[in-house]
């Protein structure tokens, strides 16, 4: 007998759903087994966006369609990161098991064993194409000891930017040395130059305290300080970790720190990065300073008023350079300033080394794995070579493929010069010889933020004058290496630079 | 057993059981309290010990933990003495000799006051307690009005003490003028009178990281929402966070803008439930208004008023969000609070520094909180009373 005969009338229609259901909940089934962090959940801290947060939030949900697992994004005020992220790991709390921050605090948590060395996950890692980071980012920035413990999510580099319109209606040069950026800045300062009526200001850099403004100061200095290369550094004496702040090279980088407000907003220093941006790119300043973030900025057809009237350069540099025997100022020599190019001597500061990601080494293997996977993903060329040309992520261009390809470029609002322009700045900053490389010894967090922070901020608010804005710097500097052990820190700071 | 005793037995169980239900009648109110008692002492006692130690240590961060080393009064000496003391007390600079006699004039008064309740003069009876909390409060206050004229001056700058003296002093004797000006308005009767209560009191309902984010677009002169307004009055240029003062001023303000509905609302409800036939009996003598307020009125309303300001006084001193959200605390320093300095010190990891700021504003805010309930809210009490 027939199955089907065996049956009342309906219970093969009956069946078949039956099967059909099944089968159904059995796909789904295989399907919810598929994603490997089902019910993982990754609290990821960073700062108060929008930048930064805004593209990390952007992907959590769609990281979350694909592996199941939960990312939060924690967001605390800039100020505070390093702190919040410090205490936390210190006090066992473990309340973040990833955080986006900055490459230069690693040591910081690094040495102490809280972050997760990731170099057997990247060693696996295909998709995230780590040959294409570039070097500096990868084996640098990212690296502590020769290990890695983040991935790059952002490239950093302080540059100027300048309304190119502007100079060329006024017949002027983009500036190679500082003296030229204050005499660009005072020729065009007062101009109209977005057509609202109103006068315009020759320059506009945030100067703001307890924010990302302390760069700033020795994105100036660099040029005065730092002139054989790269591995001389641009901190400290490497003979005797001697702060390089009490000298006529680093009073002439506050000198014209200060002399730049003659021709910014009445309100600059309390202007923080976002705020200067926005200036920028509402088309109210001539010039900037600032990281990659403007040249996308200034693509956006929504806020920007400034399309393709942007023009970007390597920091400018000094045509004299500090000799740390004398503490004086001396005109560059060829043995003095060996990488100067027309008498110039610049130093390309790698401020802040770009946001990466790290991972908290005390988490569950699955949440770190989750964790890592979440930072591989928005690292992926895939998400990231549209990232980087969006103004909003604050995520500036750091992959080989992202500075060769202009047609990514292009195709994000950038005319074909502008593009050349933004990337060969970055690119010029990144291969000079004479980078300026950002301070990495334990507690530069305390040195930059707290310390040079303060001083700076008491200084353009007139509170003190160059001298004891000098030697605030110096006796805070040389007060911290003694309570960490100058020794063990010149050690380190060396180190950094690639000295023996 | 004899019957006798089994008859004491019974009257005597349940006399027991009087005699507990006695005992718990007596003792409810200390044992309803305890669990408050016990949680308070948690969570406020242990945390002021706890920072009281904190205050002389130095805290550092060492590989997997931390270290607490004993340092005695050394932080406070940072802040006093030493390489803080431009941060707290202020950059000190040289007082004149009108200066001086100013100084000497007001030193004068605290001796006098000081002169009359020892030598009963002020027909007070003098106790140990009332002595030694005097004397504090002439100490504490002459050392501030030294201070004032240090750091006050051409030469000086004031540290975060001294700036959050005027928040305080400054912040609230405006508060409390404009709210009882406009609580004295809002009690007559006008048209529109619940409008004007809500609106006035709005601001007191949004929490104060929210005002001083409001606060800190409407003072954005160049881009905020305002800009158009600070134009047409020719001040869209105008940098207040340029210069310390103007700085200062804004954060007052903005601090005003917030507390000045809490004032009012207290002062109406004051000024409303004031005795009216006094009032009219006054008016159908033909007391002036100005006589009115100056006898019935404001002495009706000033144990009400004094209750407030201590609050509001109590309040003033921990000031934080307007300060860190306008400004950070710029220009350079100008416009930290005591509360602030504390936080940035935190930020800093120096927590023993920052315990040490705390310690400090408890002590002065308790000075001077204690001193006006004692010598000013306990005599307006007396007077209203």
């Amino acid at each position: 007998m027939k199955l089907a005969k065996m049956m009342k009338p309906g219970t093969l229609k009956k069946l078949s759903v039956a099967l059909a259901t099944t089968t159904a909940l059995g796909v789904c089934a295989t399907q919810a087994a598929a994603k490997q962090y089902d019910g993982v959940t990754v609290n990821v801290m960073t700062f108060t966006g929008p930048q930064i947060a805004e593209p990390l939030q952007r992907h959590a949900p769609k990281f979350q369609e694909m592996t199941g697992a939960k990312v939060n994004i924690i967001t605390v005020p800039f100020s505070d990161l390093y702190t919040k992220l410090l205490t936390d790991f210190v006090t066992n709390t473990n309340s973040v098991d990833a955080a986006v921050f900055a490459p230069q605090w690693m040591v910081d948590y690094a040495d102490p064993g809280y972050l997760e060395n990731l170099s057997s996950r990247i060693a696996k890692d295909s998709a995230l194409e780590a040959d294409d980071i570039s070097g500096f980012f990868r084996s640098f920035s990212t690296q502590y000891q020769g290990q890695p413990y983040m991935i790059t999510l952002d490239g950093d580099f302080h540059m100027v930017y300048y309304r190119s319109d502007v100079l060329k209606a006024a017949g002027l040069e983009p500036p190679k040395t500082w003296d030229e950026y204050l005499a660009v800045a005072k020729a065009v300062n007062g101009q109209d130059m977005n057509g609202d009526g109103k006068a315009d200001y020759g320059s506009c850099i945030s100067k703001k305290r307890n924010a990302q403004a302390y760069w700033s100061i020795m994105s100036i200095a660099g040029g005065y300080l730092q002139g054989k290369g790269t591995s001389q550094g641009a901190f400290f004496d490497t003979k005797d970790m001697k702060p390089l702040v009490n000298n006529e090279a680093f009073a002439a980088a506050l000198n014209i720190y200060k002399d730049t407000s003659k021709y910014a907003p009445a309100d600059e220093i309390n202007l923080d990065v976002g705020d200067t941006r926005s200036l920028f790119i509402s088309g109210r300043c001539a010039l900037t300073l600032d990281w990659g973030d403007i040249g996308t900025l200034a693509i956006d057809p929504k806020s920007s008023k400034v399309i393709d009237k942007v023009g970007a350069i390597a920091l400018p540099g000094s045509k004299s350079v500090l000799n740390r025997e004398t503490g004086k100022l001396e005109a560059c020599t060829a043995t003095s300033c060996p990488h100067a190019v027309g008498g110039v001597n610049r130093a390309p500061y790698a401020a802040f080394g770009g946001w990466s990601g790290g991972i908290n080494a005390s988490g569950d293997v699955k949440v770190k794995n989750a964790a890592y996977d979440f930072f591989s993903y928005v690292s992926q060329p895939a998400q990231s070579n549209a990232d980087v040309t969006k103004g909003i992520t604050g995520f500036n261009p750091y992959r080989k493929s992202q500075f060769n390809s202009i047609d990514n470029w292009v195709k994000a609002g950038m005319s074909e010069e502008a593009a050349k322009n933004y990337l060969g700045a970055i690119k010029d900053s990144l291969n000079s010889p004479n980078m300026m490389l950002d301070l990495r010894i334990p507690k530069n967090q305390n040195y930059q933020q707290v310390v040079l922070d303060t001083a700076i901020a008491r200084f353009l608010a007139g509170e003190i004058d160059v001298n004891q804005t000098m030697q605030s710097i110096e006796e805070g500097w040389n007060e911290l290496n003694e309570d960490l052990g100058k020794d063990d820190q010149l050690k380190l700071y060396k180190a950094t630079l690639g000295q023996k | 057993m004899l019957a006798a005793d089994k008859e004491v037995q019974r009257t005597r169980a349940p006399k027991r059981k009087v005699d507990f239900r006695q005992w718990l009648d007596q003792e409810a109110p200390k044992l309803l309290i305890l669990p408050t008692v016990l949680i308070i002492l948690g969570l406020a006692i242990y945390p002021l010990l706890l920072s009281a130690y904190l205050a002389l240590s130095r805290f550092k961060l060492v590989r997997g933990g931390f270290e607490l080393k004993y340092v005695g009064f050394r932080n406070f000496e940072k802040l006093i003495s030493g390489s803080q003391q431009y941060h707290f007390v202020g950059t000190l600079g040289e007082i004149l000799l009108w200066e001086w006699a100013i100084i000497s004039v007001v030193i004068s008064g605290f001796g006098y006051w000081l002169w009359r309740y020892f030598s009963g003069a002020s027909k007070k009876k003098v106790t140990i307690i009332g002595s030694i909390g005097r004397l504090i409060t002439v100490a504490v206050f002459s050392v501030l009005t030294i201070l004032a004229f240090t750091v006050l001056n051409d030469t000086g700058r004031p540290g975060s003490l001294m700036v959050t003296l005027f928040y305080v002093f400054a912040g609230v004797s405006i508060q409390f003028a404009i709210a009882l000006g406009l609580a004295l308005l809002c009690a007559q009767n006008i048209r529109g009178k619940n409008f004007f209560r809500m609106a006035f009191f709005i601001p007191i309902m949004v929490t104060p990281v929210g005002i001083a984010y409001a606060f800190r677009m409407m003072m954005d002169m160049s881009q905020g929402p305002f800009s158009p307004v600070w134009h047409l009055l020719g001040l869209g240029d105008f940098a207040w966070a340029g210069d310390a003062w103007l700085a200062r001023w804004v954060v007052l303000i903005g601090d005003s803008w917030q507390w000045i509905p809490f004032l009012f609302m207290v002062l109406l409800a004051a000024i409303e439930n004031q005795p009216k036939e006094q009032i009219e009996a006054a008016q159908l003598d033909g007391a002036s208004s100005w006589r009115v307020f100056k006898d019935i009125t404001f002495p009706a309303i000033a144990p009400v008023a004094a209750t407030a300001v201590l609050i509001r006084l109590i309040e003033a001193f921990k000031i934080i969000d307007l300060p860190n959200i306008l400004t950070n605390g710029g220009p350079g320093i100008a416009t930290e609070s005591m509360t602030l300095h504390s936080f940035i010190a935190w930020r800093t990891q120096d927590l023993g520094g920052s315990a040490a700021v705390g310690y400090s504003l408890l002590f002065i805010a308790v000075v001077v909180c204690v001193s006006f309930f004692n010598f000013i809210g306990q005599r307006t009490a007396a007077k209203g009373a």
